[in-house]
């Protein structure tokens, strides 16, 4: 019997019936506590109590061969059956846990000892940071790019918000330029627009190692225009961000996404993607897109969200 | 009589003075930022020391990694922000947990059909564990968190929506509200929900229940069953424990590969 409570510490109490009288030999005869409990003080008892269920409701142990040890190197031991064989496992599970601990307990200590440094050094951009925001102005272009990369290396976030190019830095700037030689190919292949969860898979697949994290790309992104290259970064009203060629117009597309609606008489976002051979998040964006320029209006039903020509716009 | 403080000539001394003190200003800043350059340049040789000691524990203990996050986050640090960090760099943290956002995208853009944008963490879990293969590195569901958290920043729709106990996981930008949430956890029990569950539990009206069912339907994350017994139930394929152990098929993989 499992029994799974929610309190501020996590427990899990596990009950347990009274030994038949046919039970098998083994580290114990019978326990003088009905129960055991876990106590689960950060994590690991959601897992745990999974497996746990899972182990109860197979009941392997059951099914398993009795170790020949047992049967040969039995001994009472001040009224408690041991085996040979389990005192040697268990101490070679605590030889283990001494040393994992050990090790553990190390790379703890050095951890803190590292994260004090660590914390010193935020202290100090938070202090520069003061500094640059009181002097309004006296601070160098060059002194900003310095103290952003300073801010990248160590993971701080920029608290000081006057920037020229949104909180990217020079390694944002080369990698929005590196961007533009990856993308260019693999957008023209999907018709000059990708989204942004895309570009990162796509990009970080190629890479192997040393890939962006979901930031670096954004930021790289977001420089894309001031840097003049041919690639720019859109946010669509809902939030989804997309890579378009610069020479992709999606203003244009949408003539053309009117007419194979129309062909169809009516098409939902699914069936649009498959048609014209899009994602569907990109599809979804294109029709809702084409329905704020007035070319397409829905029909929201439990069936789903439906588009259709606009005939209040064409036939009055 | 001499007065103080006024005329062109006290205004212009006032300008120097503070011209003078912007200039011990410009002085400092630079001197910070030098100093700053230095304790940088110590900081990456602490850093590099510990990660030739412990980088493997990182990569190998899921609790040590929940523990140095923990810590990174109390001192005010993000060692996932970029790549080009130093933890990034010298401790292998970012590639372990860009490399597995790009693992959860795909599985979730494999798995959208079935469940709308929306499954459990544990369904994430496992699909992303198949996915990595025996050799791998044991990742642990704090890991996807942390990853699915980064994520948010490229803006699709990735959020976490706490359920009974543990997460689900909505990878697409449906506009979910309290309301919705709510009815999502009142389901999370059974893997399904019916409008008079809604009004005993939630003490709601009937009106604002159907709209959030219908608006679950219309998102494509609830499925309506009218052959159910008594009243329609409308279920969640995102919590359905059957679904776990199913295989991403090869066309729902080719689906999701960009």
């Amino acid at each position: 019997m499992l029994n799974f409570t929610g309190n501020a510490i996590a427990k899990i109490v596990v009950h347990l019936h009274p030994a038949p009288p046919n039970k098998e030999p083994g580290p114990f005869q019978s326990s003088k506590n009905s129960y055991i409990k876990l106590s689960f003080r950060e994590h690991g008892q959601i897992e745990f109590y999974r497996r746990l269920s899972e182990e109860m409701t197979q009941r392997r142990w059951e099914t398993m061969p009795v170790s020949q040890s047992l049967q040969t190197n039995r001994r009472p031991q001040s009224g408690r059956i041991r085996a040979v064989g389990i005192v040697g496992i268990e101490r070679k599970l605590e030889e283990k846990r001494k040393e994992t601990d050990k090790n553990i307990s190390e790379a703890f200590e050095d951890l803190s000892k590292l994260m004090i440094k660590a914390k010193e050094m935020v202290e100090l951009s938070k202090s520069i940071a003061n500094k640059i925001k009181e002097k309004q102005g006296d601070i160098t272009e060059d002194e900003t790019i310095r103290f952003k990369s300073y801010l990248l290396s160590m993971g701080i976030a920029n608290p000081v918000t006057r920037e020229t190019y949104g909180s990217g830095t020079q390694y944002h700037m080369q990698l929005a330029k590196q961007l533009v030689g990856i993308l260019q190919v693999p957008l023209e292949e999907r018709g000059g627009i990708m989204s942004l969860t895309e570009v990162y898979c796509l990009v970080n697949r190629a890479r192997g190692m040393e890939l962006l994290s979901p930031e670096d790309l954004v930021n790289a992104c977001k420089m894309l225009d001031a840097l003049k290259l041919p690639l720019r970064l859109r946010v669509f009203d809902s939030g989804v961000m997309v890579i378009e060629l610069q020479s992709h117009k999606e203003e244009e597309m949408l003539a053309s996404a009117l007419e194979t609606v129309s062909e169809k008489g009516s098409l939902t976002s699914e069936e649009f993607a498959k048609l014209v051979g899009m994602s569907v998040l990109l599809a979804k964006e294109r029709l809702l897109l084409a329905e704020k320029m007035g070319h397409l209006c829905r029909d929201d039903s439990v069936e789903g969200l439906r588009f259709y020509p606009n005939l209040f716009m064409t036939q009055s | 009589m001499h007065r103080r403080g006024v005329g062109a000539g006290a205004i212009a001394k006032k300008k120097l003075t503070e011209a003078k003190y912007k200039e011990r200003g410009t002085v400092l800043a630079e001197d910070q930022l030098a100093q700053m350059s230095k304790q940088l340049d110590m900081f990456k040789t602490n850093l590099e020391e510990f990660a030739s000691k412990h980088k493997q524990e990182i990569r190998k203990n899921p609790e040590f990694r929940v523990q140095f996050q923990d810590m990174c986050a109390t001192i005010g640090v993000d060692p996932l922000a970029s790549g080009k960090g130093f933890w990034s760099e010298m401790l292998g943290v970012g590639d372990f947990y860009y490399e597995l956002g790009v693992q959860i995208i795909e599985v979730c853009l494999a798995l959208k059909h079935r469940n709308g944008g929306l499954i459990t963490l544990e369904e994430l879990h496992q699909q992303v564990l198949k996915g990595r293969g025996k050799f791998a590195q044991d990742v642990s569901q704090d890991d996807l968190i942390r990853a699915i958290k980064k994520l948010k920043a490229l803006g699709s729709g990735f959020s976490i929506i706490p359920v009974g106990g543990t997460y689900l996981i909505q990878s697409v930008p449906a506009e979910l509200n309290m309301d919705h949430t709510v009815v999502l956890q009142l389901a999370e029990k059974n893997g399904y929900v019916t409008v008079s569950e809604i009004k005993a539990s939630l003490k709601w009206e009937t009106e604002r229940a159907r709209q959030v069912l219908e608006h679950l339907l219309k998102e494509g994350l609830a499925w309506l069953d009218l052959q159910a017994p008594k009243e329609p139930h409308y279920w969640l394929p995102a919590l359905f424990t059957d679904l776990y152990s199913q295989e991403i098929t090869a066309e729902e993989a080719r689906e999701a590969l960009p």
